[in-house]
């Protein structure tokens, strides 16, 4: 076989001392990296994607995947992976394929902005012994209020409220679909959703059987390939989702090839096994703004008018977009920062196209407030919200919740390898293979993310109770507790903080 | 947007009083109230506000503007000839005190819009909200610090005492009174920064910091609102304009949502309560003001006291015959009225509102 | 029969109406002065006739799952977007982008039909969608088609003469198109094949134009009189060596 030019990322080793041939690392890895040679465990390392799944499954602490020294010449310039890139071009002719988000270097805004604290002024308030109240309404809000009298005196609500999906905190899980991820991680999502009352959401997928006793707290996609759509579905869930893009790939479509759809993805997404399930760039009936309403409200009349939230990756004008969007109808806008992950991803797009979370979410924020439309809808802010701190710190620029993806995935077991598109996940996320998805235990792994998600709902109270708050609407948009350290002018304006010092 | 702002950050004691009969007090009483608390304060502010003070010119909006230079008040008067009927201009009557070396130049006019100059809400009030942002963002050294009808407020940097013999308080009779001591920590001593803040009949006198004000900026903002003051006591003013003048809502719903109830209590009412506060809170949850904070609200009709929902400012008020008495301190009130029938300290985020009888 | 009076009335009042009726259990139901008013029969599920006097706005029968719909004259653009079941038979002309991810029932247009149509449909063995068209057709014919059965017919083009637009079938990989005509492979998409019928392919499309022609009053033989072309995917994979893993 032509020996590739581009050296293989990691080399896996096996301490031949330590050893005892139980042969867990083979039946564990999914990219067939280890072999049984007859006497010991025979590497072929090329395969190897440092998922660490073998070394977190060999009970003798033999293996260790390390960084393939054996390296194109350091270049300040051309990177490791340009190099690589070059060479693999030129070996298949083809597009190089990543998955999970941009993982480049650069500026990362979170990373720059710093939360207040009260000090002498106003007191913090201890957030675990007095109330703090995380409890979050997505959907469309009126302006203001109308009451009339009852007889009694009582002040009774006149005004009409639009539906709104209740919250125990602003937290919800990123749209993942099942293909892209396996039916088992789907249920890890949609019982940690229920557990802690808050939302999960099918990704273009169709709605499984199996996650039927979860629907109040999903949220099912509509997307391009209209995969599993039908009207029982669209009623299925509490709201729906078109999804125009997504901040790893925006404006461009998606393509899980036939030999992923097995028979439980093909039923879920309608579809004949094994037939590719292709979703177009583009929403065919979606060419301009108007036609977005046109479709938001056909899904309104089919569901007697349940939320409809609209995804879109950020891109360069996102609070003109944003502002379509809302005027459109749409009850909740989703932003899906550049950072934001997918399961297949051409680099080139995932790493160059689109623009972060923090800008986006800051300029839509103002544009929707300068417009007087902040209430007609919630705003959701994805693409990379690593931690609480990334949360909190969204919140604050004005999103009314974040929505995560990658970290949920982390809690079965993801490394962010990043080779999601191979269908070999061996933590059995990512992929259809029935030896690998039986790994991850939706009963088991539920308690895990429940466990970040309540850790994380504890870390917000923490920030809160610091600030002086106990509701997190008084976080929301109030970029007063918010200092910029190490921005520029330009940055800050834009982002509509102060520098750390003012 | 402008973000880059600097907010103000003060300390403070307050008390208040009401005749629900309408018996009209001196401004005396009320600067004797305000004095026990100087401790309160540090001197570099207070002030009063009063209603039914102006009878004789009840009809007309009583603007009282501070200039710092003689310039701004051409420009204003300009302004105000050009929009407005002027009923009368008087410079404010005050007497020297040793402890006040510079004052601003205080005038007051008596005015009306003209005839064509009302749009919006058909009875004034809008426009002349606007004419008060448009001189106070756009006219330098030139700030309108009173513009309700038949009430006033007097306020300068000085404490309690001082402030209240600069301006003669003792000449005043009204039936409702509010006073406020300041302790401000990064004032750059402007007179406008103390309190009461006013914007039409309403004036507010507060304590405390109110830790959700940068939300609560951004939604007033929203609604066209301009914070020149960049003080939690405007904020209030402001969202109490938007809530009860331009919503309608009533008084005490306009406190449900500054103070709104927690979840787990709304959980507990009947059915109408609760749909109307979870409405509530999701409609103006951008209106909850959020950290310590205690406040008397006045405005044509009466006097309200309010405290933050975990009560972290105190408010005391006790009630003798018609009078209702709100403080910081019990010792406040009992200066000026020994033996209350009832004394009481209200509720976290339970409003005292107190009405005046025809 | 029960008529409901569309003039003037604003689409939300009108599908409110109907769905009333409905509710109330009419199986017919005839709405007259139609124009314009979109998403009629969106989402309505069951068995129903409605029947459409007038030009009906877009998103007609969208997510629909069951009825049947009979619109007398044109109609508009985006009908039967992901439809799911049930049947719409248009007497006139029809716009662009019709039957956008439709997964089954059926559409039948008399006359010529826009860009995009029957695009993205999709089938599985029991629900499968078809769309017969009796004039000519845009670009993008069946564009993505994942399943079912397009046909489009020409009826009133002259003998040999182009009746479909280009792209046709672009993205291809699954279903089958029947043109009643000439196909050009330069106009097809790159993962399409242009076969002659054979007898599976007649009775296939002797059970699907029967009905069409029964719906529309054509003369079914006339119809037959002419030879179609059959369109398939030709390669499942068409973009397998797109990506460099």
């Amino acid at each position: 076989m032509f020996k590739s030019q581009a050296p293989p990322e990691y080399r896996a080793t096996i301490d031949t001392d330590k050893c005892i041939r139980c042969k867990r690392c083979i039946q564990n890895c999914g990219w067939s990296v280890y072999d049984w040679g007859g006497d010991r465990v025979q590497i072929e390392t090329s395969k190897c994607v440092r998922c660490l799944r073998c070394y977190h499954y060999c009970p003798t602490e033999a293996i260790e995947i390390l960084k393939e020294e054996t390296r194109f010449k350091e270049n300040g310039y051309w990177s490791y992976n340009h190099i690589r890139n070059i060479k693999r071009q030129a070996e298949t002719g083809g597009i190089p394929l990543t998955g999970m988000g941009c993982d480049r270097e650069g500026t990362i805004l979170f990373d720059h902005l710093m939360l207040d604290a009260c000090q002498v002024t106003n007191p913090s308030i201890d957030p675990l012994r007095e109330p703090m109240e995380l409890k979050t309404f997505l959907g469309k809000k009126p302006s203001k209020l109308e009451f009339t009298k009852g007889k009694d005196g009582k002040r009774k609500l006149a005004t009409k409220m639009p539906p709104n999906l209740e919250l125990a905190a602003p937290i919800i899980f990123s749209p993942m679909s099942y293909g892209s991820i396996s039916l088992n991680a789907q249920k890890v999502l949609a019982r940690t959703a229920k557990e802690c009352g808050i939302l999960m959401n099918t990704g273009e997928g169709g709605l499984h059987e199996d996650l039927k006793p979860y629907t109040s707290n999903i949220i099912v996609q509509v997307a391009s390939g209209r995969f599993g759509v039908n009207p029982e579905y669209l009623n299925a869930g509490v709201a729906v989702e078109i999804k125009i893009g997504q901040g790893a790939k925006p404006g461009i479509g998606g393509h899980l090839p036939g030999e992923k759809i097995p028979l439980e993805v093909a039923k879920a997404r309608m579809i004949p096994v094994g037939t590719d399930a292709l979703s177009p760039a583009p929403q065919h009936d979606i060419y301009s703004i108007e036609d977005l309403r046109q479709l938001i409200y056909a899904i309104k009349e089919t569901t007697n008018y349940k939320p409809v939230s609209v995804k879109i990756a950020t891109v360069h004008n996102v609070a003109a977009i944003a502002s379509g969007i809302v005027r459109a109808g749409a009850d909740i806008v989703y932003l899906d920062g550049f950072r934001g992950g997918t399961g297949a991803a051409p680099g080139i797009i995932r790493d160059h196209l689109g623009i972060p979370i923090e800008h986006a979410l800051a300029a839509v924020d103002d544009r929707l407030r300068q417009e007087g439309i902040r209430n007609e809808a919630s705003i959701v802010a994805a693409g990379g919200i690593r931690s609480a701190a990334d949360a909190a710190k969204a919140i604050a620029l004005g999103a009314d919740c974040v929505a995560i993806g990658t970290a949920a995935l982390m809690t079965m077991g993801c490394t962010l390898c990043g080779k999601c598109y191979t269908g070999n996940c061996s933590w059995g996320i990512t992929t259809q293979r029935p030896e690998l998805t039986v790994r991850l235990d939706p009963e088991v792994y539920a308690v895990r993310l429940s466990n970040l998600i309540r850790a994380w709902v504890h870390e917000l109270m923490e920030v809160l109770g610091a600030l002086g708050v106990n509701a997190i609407e008084s976080l929301r948009g109030s970029r007063e507790r918010l200092r910029g350290v190490g921005l520029d002018a330009q940055t800050l304006d834009m982002l509509g903080v102060k520098p750390a010092g003012r | 947007m402008d973000h880059n702002f600097q907010k103000d950050i003060a300390g403070c004691g307050l008390t208040g009083l009401i005749s629900k009969k309408r018996e009209r007090v001196s401004g005396s009483i009320i600067a004797k109230s305000l004095t026990l608390m100087n401790d309160r304060g540090n001197g570099l502010g207070a002030g009063y506000a009063a209603y039914g003070i102006y009878p004789d010119f009840a009809d007309f909006y009583a603007f009282h503007i501070m200039y710092d230079v003689q310039s701004a008040r051409f420009s204003v008067e300009e302004y105000i000839k050009e929009h407005f009927h002027v009923e009368k201009v008087e410079e404010i009557p005050t007497t020297p005190v040793k402890e006040i070396a510079i004052n601003p130049l205080l005038v007051r006019y008596f005015i009306s819009p003209s005839k064509g100059s009302i749009t919006g809400d058909g009875n004034g009030e809008d426009f002349v909200v606007n004419a008060i942002m448009k001189i106070n963002s756009e006219i330098d050294g030139a700030y309108v610090f009173s513009s309700g009808k038949n009430m006033g407020a007097f306020k300068g940097v000085g404490n309690p005492s001082v402030i209240a013999e600069f301006f003669r308080l003792d000449e005043y009779e009204g039936h409702i009174w509010t006073g406020h001591t300041r302790f401000p920590t990064n004032t750059p001593g402007w007179w406008g920064g103390a309190h009461p803040f006013t914007l039409l009949d309403w004036s507010i006198v507060h304590n405390g910091e109110i830790s959700s004000y940068g939300i609560n900026k951004r939604y007033l903002e929203m609604f066209g609102y301009k914070l020149a003051l960049l003080t939690d006591t405007e904020v209030v003013a402001y969202l109490f304009d938007l809530l009860i003048r331009r919503h309608g809502l009533d008084v005490a719903t306009a406190c449900t949502i500054l103070a709104a109830p927690f979840w787990k209590d709304i959980e507990d009412l009947d059915a109408d309560e609760k749909e109307a506060i979870t409405a509530l809170r999701q409609t103006y949850s951008s209106a909850l003001l959020n950290g310590p904070f205690s406040l008397l609200f006045g405005h044509q009709n009466g006097l309200v006291g309010i405290n933050d929902r975990i009560k972290l400012r105190p408010l005391v008020a006790a009630t003798k015959d018609d009078m209702v008495y709100m403080a910081s301190e019990e010792s406040a009130i009992r200066a000026i009225c020994p033996a209350p029938d009832t004394v009481w300290a209200p509720r976290a985020g339970e409003p005292v509102i107190v009405e005046l009888e025809n | 029969m029960f008529e409901i009076d569309a003039k003037d009335q604003y689409y939300r009042d009108l599908n409110d109406m109907v769905r009333a009726a409905v509710d109330k259990g009419e199986k017919e139901i005839s709405l007259k002065n139609v124009n314009g008013q979109y998403y009629i029969a969106t989402g309505l599920r069951g068995k129903l006739d409605l029947s459409v006097e007038g030009v009906p706005g877009n998103d007609l029968s969208a997510f629909m799952d069951g009825p049947t719909v009979t619109i007398s004259a044109n109609a508009q653009d985006n009908i039967a977007n992901t439809m799911n079941a049930g049947k719409i038979i248009i007497h006139g002309n029809a716009g662009d982008v019709l039957g956008y991810g439709m997964r089954g029932g059926k559409l039948h247009i008399r006359g010529d039909v826009g860009y995009r149509v029957g695009i993205h449909m999709k089938g599985v063995k029991r629900q499968s969608p078809t769309i017969i068209a009796g004039g000519t057709a845009g670009d993008f014919f069946g564009e993505y088609m994942a399943g079912g059965v397009l046909i489009l017919l020409g009826l009133d083009s002259p003998e040999n003469s182009s009746i479909v637009g280009d792209y046709l079938g672009t993205g291809m990989h699954g279903g089958a198109i029947y043109i009643r005509g000439p196909v050009e492979q330069k106009y097809c998409g790159a993962e399409v094949g242009v076969i002659d019928t054979d007898a599976e392919d007649k009775k296939v499309l002797e059970k699907l134009l029967k009905e069409y022609c029964a719906d529309l009053n054509l003369d079914y033989d006339s119809v037959m009189s002419r030879p179609f072309k059959k369109l398939i995917p030709v390669s499942s994979r068409p973009y397998g060596n797109l990506y460099a893993y």
